[in-house]
């Protein structure tokens, strides 16, 4: 880090980074706030879901080199959560005092940005648990308990009453944002979403840009390194885990709400694999790949529909592809090309 | 009837005989899965399907082809095993230079099609799949009825992976396994053939894997999903026994069926769920694994 502040080069890069970044993040906000003009707002609210899904995601594989292969816990229980509470409302939770008693919260079903909090408060705790775990093993162990925790809380959600099963929570009312702004007007849920997309883009943008992630950056190139520095890299860790995992909860509990649903699709693995799939095709540690790779496989599901199963083939085609013709993204690919930072 | 802790016996000894038959295919998947990552770093994604491939390559013999059983539990690993050749030669061996997770990734999308192709033409409900004549029936063993299939299916697990670790520990071939796994550029300065070696060790582990296809099809059905969950709890197997040991591997397999098959009968909510809580236990107490090196 000494070395940036001296070496003028190294500035100099940082300069031109900023102001590639800028550029793009300035193309991707005149984008997405004329794009209802062109497309369907439920399909960009789908996508911006997605994208910030997927940029959470990155802030672990990108920027801390840890792949999680259960992403869609966080996702999916912070939509049953955030359904649950802009629906119902009222908590029941199991407690043990010498047998199982209920105790109940007797909430009134929230506005949509408490349900949506609710949620993300949800995932940053299943994000801490779990991740508390995963990096008590490296490497490739990692990705493989992150999947089996996941694939567990796959079947407590199939098992727990307040799910709903099979048919998930329904017909969750979109309500009002602070009891103020009505949101069943599909355009002005839009420019809710977009706005509270962009602002946790911009959070993961200074996340990465902080002190805090340089140490990230430094764990992912030579964690050994990092700990002979002094840091306590096991922390570092853990911290972006649960930052990755709020970020993802706040991406499933928006769907739900969108959606008004939320369903037993956004807990399995098959979603896990989707954001890994988001994230590879946009490119894997670069700010707005994630973004793009959302995008173009949302769109891609969207236009090929019709295909049916054969889906699951083409995106399994893409995996292969990416990893052998392209690891970089379509995003790092450009950068690389322009000699950018994006 | 006779009652153990107030379950029944038939029921204990039935679950029991379950466990058992689903730990001989963790065994044998997570052996598969330790050998292919012992040579190729790579954790192989694409066992579940397959795992899957098995089946319904003894599917497919027997209708095509009038193979029975017992061919197809020759026939199945040579063709499984060979399709892993294919996919080692044009796939993985160009990763071996990158970080581990791209293998991970390559094989998930492999899984990926292969699943998909298979449910295309197949759709997702089970074809079946007979039992061989000659284990038809079973014996009576005073305590519990014993289906001759399923002791069959059992002990042949078993042999298979003592055959395996004794190829890998005892054998001349096991002991330039072990030191290609150690140090693949001075085992190649003595002369061997290393990536040969890789490219048929995952064929070899593959097979493996289309073993316990063949032996699960009449078990269970022959389907296109089989191996989809399958391969995510014997993860679970291999986060909790530890890649390192061979032996670890087949005592933490059937040790872990037998579990689940007991959480089956004292809390079947728990039946699904029981293998990734004690991977979470263990994870604290000895993160490690139970047999594995400390990293």
């Amino acid at each position: 880090m000494m070395e940036r502040v001296v070496d003028p080069l190294a500035t100099a890069a940082r300069t031109k980074g900023v102001r590639s970044e800028a550029i793009a993040f300035l193309a991707m906000l005149v984008l997405l706030v004329l794009a209802p003009t062109v497309a369907y707002p439920v399909f960009l609210m789908k996508a911006l879901c997605f994208a910030l899904f997927a940029c959470a995601f990155n802030l672990l594989i990108g920027y801390v080199g840890l792949l999680s292969f259960g992403h869609a816990l966080y996702f999916g229980w912070a939509g049953y959560v955030s359904a649950h509470l802009a629906k119902i409302g009222k908590l029941t939770l199991p407690y043990w005092a010498g047998g199982w008693h209920w105790f109940v919260i007797p909430l009134p079903p929230l506005s949509p940005e408490l349900a949506i909090l609710g949620g993300a408060a949800t995932a940053a705790v299943l994000g801490l648990i779990a991740g508390a775990l995963a990096i008590r093993r490296q490497g490739i162990y990692f990705a493989m308990i992150t999947l089996a925790l996941a694939q567990m809380m796959f079947f407590f959600a199939v098992q727990a009453p307040f799910t709903g099963g099979e048919d998930g929570i329904q017909a969750v009312p979109r309500g009002h944002l602070f009891g103020l702004i009505d949101l069943s007007n599909q355009t002005t849920l839009y420019y809710v979403v977009l706005v509270l997309f962009l602002a946790c883009f911009l959070l993961i943008y200074r996340i990465i840009h902080s002190p805090f992630g340089e140490v990230l950056k430094a764990i992912r190139e030579n964690e050994p390194r990092a700990i002979s520095l002094g840091y306590k890299t096991d922390r570092y860790k853990l911290m972006a885990f649960v930052l990755s995992a709020t970020l993802a909860g706040v991406a499933g509990a928006t769907k739900a709400i969108v959606f008004q649903l939320a369903s037993l699709t956004d807990v399995h693995w098959t979603m896990s694999g989707e954001v890994v799939l988001m994230t590879l095709v946009g490119g894997l540690g670069t700010v707005f790949g994630p973004v793009l790779g959302a995008f173009v496989i949302v769109s891609m599901e969207n236009y090929l529909a019709e295909f049916g199963q054969w889906i699951t083939v083409i995106q399994g085609g893409i995996f292969v592809a990416c990893v052998l013709l392209f690891r970089r993204g379509i995003i790092g690919e450009i950068a690389n090309a322009l000699r950018v930072r994006l | 009837m006779s009652t153990i802790f107030g379950i029944p016996s038939q029921a204990l000894f039935g679950q029991l005989l379950i466990g058992l038959i689903n730990g001989s295919f963790y065994a044998l998947l997570s052996l598969g899965l330790a050998v292919i990552f012992g040579m190729l770093n790579i954790i192989n994604f694409t066992h579940g399907a397959q795992y899957m491939m098995g089946a319904f390559v003894a599917y497919l013999v027997l209708q095509l082809g009038g193979l029975n059983y017992w061919a197809a539990l020759i026939v199945a690993p040579i063709v499984v095993g060979l399709t892993g050749v294919i996919i080692e030669r044009l796939f993985l061996q160009r990763l071996y230079k990158l970080d581990h997770l791209y293998g991970l990734l390559l094989t998930f999308g492999l899984a990926l099609i292969i699943q998909g192709v298979f449910r295309n033409y197949y759709g997702s409900s089970g074809l079946p799949y007979q039992v061989p004549e000659q284990l038809r029936g079973g014996q009576n063993l005073g305590f519990m009825f014993l289906p001759n299939y399923r002791a069959w299916v059992i002990f042949f697990s078993l042999g298979v992976c003592l055959a395996t670790w004794f190829v890998i520990e005892r054998t001349r071939l096991g002991a330039y396994l072990r030191a290609a796994t150690e140090n693949p550029t001075l085992v190649r300065a003595f002369g061997i053939n290393v990536p040969r070696m890789i490219t048929l060790t995952y064929g070899f582990g593959v097979g493996l894997a289309a073993i316990a296809g063949v032996m699960a099809a009449p078990i269970y059905n022959v389907s296109p999903l089989m191996g989809e969950d399958i391969i995510i709890v014997v993860f679970a197997v291999v986060v909790i026994g530890g890649m390192g040991s061979i032996m670890g591997a087949i005592v933490t397999g059937f040790g872990l069926g037998v579990i689940e098959g007991l959480t089956k009968v004292f809390f079947p909510e728990a039946s699904n769920t029981v293998i990734f809580v004690i991977m979470a236990i263990v994870l604290l107490i000895r993160p490690a694994g139970l047999f594995g090196r400390a990293a």
